[in-house]
C-alpha cells in the first residue's frame, strides 16, 4: 500500500472542508472496499479522512414511519435491527445474501452504494480500463464478459454494480441524503447511480465535496410480500451474476402495487415503471410474471460471454415474484429469507 | 489498544493494517496473513467482541479497542471450547486457516443467529479452508452450540 496521509475529523464541517481542500482524499468508514483497492493500487489517495467519529451511525423510524439510517451504520446491525426485520425485511434479506459475518461487521451503509464495481479488469491494472483511467479503453468489452452487464452499458464500459443492498433500496425507492458546502441534498436512490455513457469514471451523482449522512426508506408496504432472489456461482459468499428484490401488496387477491430491481446486470439496479405498471389490478401469477419479467429485459444486449443472464434473469423475476405471493406465510428470519432456490 | 487482556501503545505508519501490526510489531503470529483481500477469513480477530477481518482494517482505526486473537482465546493449560472441539472432531489439516476459524466461530457463538447446520455454514462462508475440513469444522462448531444450549437449560 502506498503511503498516505489520515485525519480524523470530529465534525461533518470538518471532513467537508478537508475534501475541498484535499482533492486527492478519500473518506473512509469500513474500508473493506477501499483498503482492498488501495493495496491493489487501484486506488491511490493521498489522503485518508476517516469519518466514523462522526455522529452518523443510528437507525431511526420517525414518527411518519420513515426509516432513517445513519451513514455509518454498520451493515450487521442494520440487518438485524428489530424494526427492520419487521417492517423492511427485504434490506435484511438483501443484506444477509452480501459478503461475509466478518465484512458485515466492518462494511457501512454509505460505503455499501460508494463501493466500486467487481469487474476484474478494473482490477488489474495492467489491463485497460475507462472506469479507471479514463480515456484506456474497455478490456471487458473484448475480454471475459460473464459476469459483465446486459442492460444500460456503454461503449466506454460494461461493469456492473455489485451490491445487494442498493437492489433492496432500489425497489424501496429510499433517497440518500447528502450534505455539501452550500447544505443538505436529497437524491432520489434511482437518480444516485449513473449508468457508464461516456463517464464510467463516475459511478454516482455524488459530488466531489459531498458526503452522505443518512438514507431513507418510505413507510413499510411491501413486508407481508417481498423476495430477494440471489443467483451466483456458489452457495454463499460470492458476488450476484442475478439478484431480484421484489415486493407486492396485494389486496383481495389484486395486486395493488410492485416493485421489481434487477441486480448484477448492469451499471445500477434496473428498475422498469412499465414492468411494474403491467403487474398492478392483476391477480398474481407466472404469466403475468413473466409478461413483466420480459418488459424489464426489453432492452437487455448481451456480450459474447453472458447471455445466459437474459433468460435467467427472466427465471429469476418469476421466481421471486411468486416466492413473494407466499411470503407472509415465511418465517421472517432473514438467514432462511435467502433459501436456495429450489 | 487492548489485545487479550494487555493493553498496547504502538507508533505505527497509518498505512499499517491491524493484521501487520498485530504479527509484525506484537509478535502475535497466530492471526494469520492468507489472501490479503478480506476473501479468505484467515486474518480474523475479534475487535470489540466482532469478527472482522484484519487485513483491511487500518490498525489507527483500532486505536482503543478490545481486541481477541486467537492466543487470547485460550492456550494449552486451558482450551476454549471451541478449541477442544477441534480437536475432538480432527476439524484441520493444515491448520493454517484455524486461527480464523477459531475467531470467527467466537463470534458466531456470541452473535447468536446460528443453530442448525445449515445456518453454521452460512456463518462461516467467511473462512476458506483449502484443505476442504469443513464437514468437520461445522460438527465441531454445532458441538459447542449444544453444549451451551444444554449448559443454558440445566
Amino acid at each position: 500500500m502506498r503511503p498516505f496521509e489520515l485525519v480524523q475529523p470530529e465534525t461533518l464541517g470538518q471532513a467537508i472542508n478537508y475534501l475541498q481542500a484535499h482533492p486527492a482524499a478519500k473518506m473512509i468508514a469500513g474500508g473493506t472496499n477501499l483498503i482492498d483497492l488501495m493495496k491493489e493500487d487501484v486506488e491511490q489517495p493521498q489522503m485518508l479522512i476517516d469519518v466514523t467519529q462522526l455522529p452518523m451511525a443510528d437507525i431511526v423510524v420517525t414518527h411518519d414511519g420513515v426509516l432513517r439510517i445513519g451513514a455509518l451504520v454498520r451493515n450487521t446491525d442494520l440487518a438485524y435491527h428489530p424494526d427492520v426485520v419487521a417492517r423492511w425485511p427485504l434490506v435484511s434479506a438483501a443484506l444477509l445474501a452480501g459478503a461475509s459475518p466478518q465484512l458485515r461487521n466492518m462494511a457501512t451503509t454509505a460505503g455499501n452504494l460508494l463501493q466500486r464495481t467487481r469487474c476484474s479488469y478494473f482490477y488489474d491494472t495492467a489491463a485497460a480500463c475507462n472506469k479507471r483511467s479514463p480515456g484506456q479503453g474497455c478490456a471487458a468489452i473484448s475480454g471475459h464478459n460473464r459476469i459483465h452487464a446486459i442492460l444500460g452499458a456503454s461503449d466506454q464500459c460494461v461493469a456492473t454494480h455489485p451490491s445487494d443492498l442498493c437492489v433492496a433500496l432500489a425497489a424501496l425507492e429510499a433517497v440518500v441524503v447528502a450534505q455539501g458546502p452550500s447544505g443538505e441534498r436529497r437524491i432520489p436512490f434511482a437518480d444516485f447511480h449513473r449508468l457508464p455513457d461516456n463517464n464510467p469514471e463516475l459511478d454516482t451523482v455524488l459530488q466531489p465535496h459531498e458526503i452522505i449522512t443518512s438514507v431513507e426508506l418510505p413507510p413499510s408496504i411491501y413486508a407481508a410480500h417481498y423476495d430477494y432472489l440471489k443467483l451466483r456461482d456458489r452457495r454463499s459468499y460470492a458476488f450476484a451474476l442475478v439478484s431480484v428484490a421484489a415486493g407486492l401488496e396485494i389486496s383481495n387477491g389484486t395486486i395493488v402495487s410492485a416493485r421489481i430491481a434487477l441486480g448484477g446486470v448492469a451499471h445500477k439496479p434496473w428498475r422498469d415503471s412499465e414492468a411494474e405498471q403491467a403487474l398492478i389490478g392483476k391477480a398474481p401469477g407466472e404469466d403475468i410474471f413473466a409478461t413483466a419479467a420480459s418488459i424489464l429485459l426489453r432492452d437487455a444486449r448481451p456480450l459474447h460471454d453472458n447471455a445466459f443472464k437474459i433468460e435467467l434473469s427472466q427465471r429469476a423475476i418469476v421466481h421471486a415474484l411468486t416466492r413473494a405471493v407466499s411470503g407472509s406465510q415465511r418465517s421472517l428470519s432473514p438467514e432462511l429469507a435467502n433459501r436456495p432456490l429450489q | 489498544m487492548t489485545i487479550n487482556g494487555t493493553a498496547h501503545t504502538l507508533q505505527i505508519p497509518v498505512w499499517t493494517t491491524l493484521l501487520d501490526a498485530l504479527r509484525l510489531r506484537l509478535g502475535l503470529t497466530g492471526t494469520k496473513k492468507g489472501c490479503d483481500h478480506g476473501q479468505c477469513g484467515a486474518c480474523t480477530v475479534l475487535v470489540d467482541g466482532r469478527r472482522v477481518n484484519t487485513c483491511l482494517m487500518l490498525a489507527v482505526m483500532a486505536d482503543g479497542a478490545i481486541i481477541t486473537t486467537v492466543e487470547g482465546l485460550g492456550g494449552a493449560e486451558g482450551l476454549h471450547p471451541l478449541q477442544a472441539a477441534f480437536i475432538q472432531h480432527d476439524a484441520f489439516q493444515c491448520g493454517y486457516c484455524t486461527p480464523g476459524q477459531l475467531c470467527s466461530a467466537a463470534g458466531l457463538l456470541a452473535e447468536g443467529h446460528a443453530s442448525t447446520m445449515e445456518e453454521v455454514q452460512e456463518a462461516m462462508s467467511g473462512n476458506l479452508c483449502r484443505c476442504g475440513a469443513y464437514p468437520n469444522i461445522v460438527e465441531a462448531i454445532m458441538d459447542v452450540i449444544k453444549q451451551k444450549k444444554t449448559h443454558a437449560t440445566v
